[in-house]
């Protein structure tokens, strides 16, 4: 019998912990499903997570009005139903909504912009929590002052609930190309450069040094097809977000199926193509360009 | 070491790059087992973290399952973390009821036996086959090995739990943590020991 003293310590919530949770996902997709029925299909098709939500972000933006943290009844249905890892969104600012997402057993909060922000100044601060945060950005010192906040995951914005796959495309191209113009910087350079990214002076280096960010980076945003999804994997995603693009198509179980099999083999064509046929509809979409500026959920967050 | 032993990782989904990255800091050539034809030309497999459920689906799906399965009923070496330890396990409880698994580990698993993600934790842990020194051992909703066969080498238990959390049997090493997430080289190095004695 071990005596309660002489036990390793072990210590919940760490950055690695909460890191490392992320780095499980990679190579995956994560599907938005709004009940226990969807999150089925989800793990069925090899989701390797679910977002539990009560609107899509196309019918968020469809319906207006502010846009909050789901009911827990329905977010504990849909943890119930699938074995795989469960997220939820809390509004951007709203410490307490993650709290309660905590206190529900989420494996992770998305702190997200396609929900109304609470606060139009502050994020949460991540660091106490022990479920970890994966948030949005659109650029370079965004993404480090979320991960500075204790984000453990950052995905590339995009635009919600549009099926246009354009601003996906400009904020991984705007994230990495910043990471590579870090990279080739001398040190003395990176002091300037954290003040113009208005990012930590030690994240600044960190991501120089590796060449990459030290938080694995997802895409999200409009990603409706196989195809886009390949796209955003090419350009050097870790992994995808698909929200309204399989639940608001035509045939949802093969369309769900063939983006996990796109995201998988995003560099093989030939697989592409045959995964990319006969899928039914794709979402109606909206193009970015025709959305009033103040419905842009892109610059949401700061 | 032995820079003739190439590693292959299986990458179906999951943290492959870490894997790749502790190997090739033991100077043995790593590389990515993406189709069932590559499992001829490697010496030694790692199953890596991630989502088990669906690395079952996707190995399913793409006829993973059986070339494994000959893989390892020929001898072949693997080491499985995590989810990896799960796809080796004979037996499974608490996945979903048409989970498959490769098998070739006289064990039963309980999958997420740890708890969800806000369970999670990191400690060290004594591991005699490794040295004297502790090992640092990540746990993320981490499966336990419930029960084992005769033949079956215990190499960790977790002191709190007193749960069993790795494991050999001849060329098959597994844990239920992540040691591809910390800079500890040692059983990546036990692994390649393995596959070394048996060339």
């Amino acid at each position: 019998m071990v005596s309660e003293s002489s036990r390793s310590p072990e210590s919940v919530g760490t950055s690695r912990v909460k890191r490392g949770m992320a780095e499980m996902l990679k190579g995956g997709v994560i599907m938005d499903v709004v009940d226990a029925e969807q999150a089925k299909i989800a793990e069925d098709a090899g989701a390797v997570a679910v977002m539990a939500l009560e609107r899509v972000p196309a019918d968020i933006r469809a319906e207006g009005g502010v846009a909050r943290m789901s009911d827990p009844t329905m977010i504990g249905e849909i943890i119930d139903s699938v074995t795989i890892p469960v997220m939820a969104k809390a509004r951007i600012g709203h410490f307490v909504e993650a709290q309660i997402l905590q206190s529900l057993g989420v494996d992770f909060i998305d702190e997200s912009e396609v929900l109304t922000p609470a606060d139009n100044a502050h994020h949460i601060d991540k660091q106490p929590f022990t479920v970890p945060f994966v948030c949005g950005a659109t650029n370079l010192g965004e993404a480090l002052r979320r991960i500075n906040e204790g984000a453990a995951m950052i995905r590339s914005k995009g635009e919600a609930g549009t099926g246009d796959v354009s601003n996906a495309v400009t904020h991984m191209r705007r994230i990495l190309g910043e990471i590579r113009r870090v990279s080739a910087m001398s040190p003395d350079e990176l002091y300037a450069t954290a003040k113009e990214l208005q990012a930590p002076y030690d994240l600044v280096v960190e991501v120089a040094q590796s060449g990459r960010l030290p938080v694995v980076l997802f895409t999200a945003g409009g990603i409706a097809t196989p195809a886009d999804a390949a796209l955003m994997m090419q350009m050097g995603a870790d992994g995808v977000f698909v929200g309204s693009g399989i639940f608001k198509s035509g045939n949802p179980v093969r369309r769900a199926e063939a983006i996990v099999q796109a995201t998988r083999h995003y560099q093989d064509a030939d697989t592409l193509a045959k995964v990319s046929s006969d899928l039914g509809e794709a979402m109606v979409g909206i193009n970015v360009a025709d959305l009033p500026v103040h419905h842009r959920l892109e610059d949401r967050g700061w | 070491m032995t820079p003739e032993v190439t590693v292959g990782v299986l990458a179906l989904q999951g943290d492959v790059r870490e894997h790749m990255q502790r190997l090739r800091e033991l100077s043995v050539t790593a590389v990515a087992v993406t189709s069932p034809q590559q499992l001829g030309d490697i010496n030694g497999l790692v199953l890596p973290g991630g989502e088990s459920t669906t690395m079952s689906i996707l190995a399913r799906r793409e006829g993973f399952l059986d070339p494994l399965r000959e893989y390892r009923s020929a001898g072949g070496p693997c080491f499985g973390s995590c989810a990896g330890l799960i796809m080796l396990a004979d037996e499974l409880i608490d996945g979903r009821p048409d989970q498959q698994t490769i098998g070739g580990l006289s064990i039963s698993v309980r999958r997420n036996a740890f708890g969800r993600q806000v369970d999670s934790f990191e400690t060290i842990v004594e591991m005699p086959a490794l040295g004297p020194d502790p090992y640092p051992a990540v746990f993320i909703r981490a499966p336990w090995v419930e029960t084992v066969a005769e033949n079956v080498e215990i190499l960790a238990i977790n002191d709190k739990t007193g749960a069993i959390i790795a494991v050999r049997q001849e060329s098959v090493l597994a844990v239920s943590f992540h040691p591809e997430l910390t800079d500890d080289l040692r059983l990546h190095r036990y692994f390649v020991d393995i596959i070394t004695e048996q060339m």
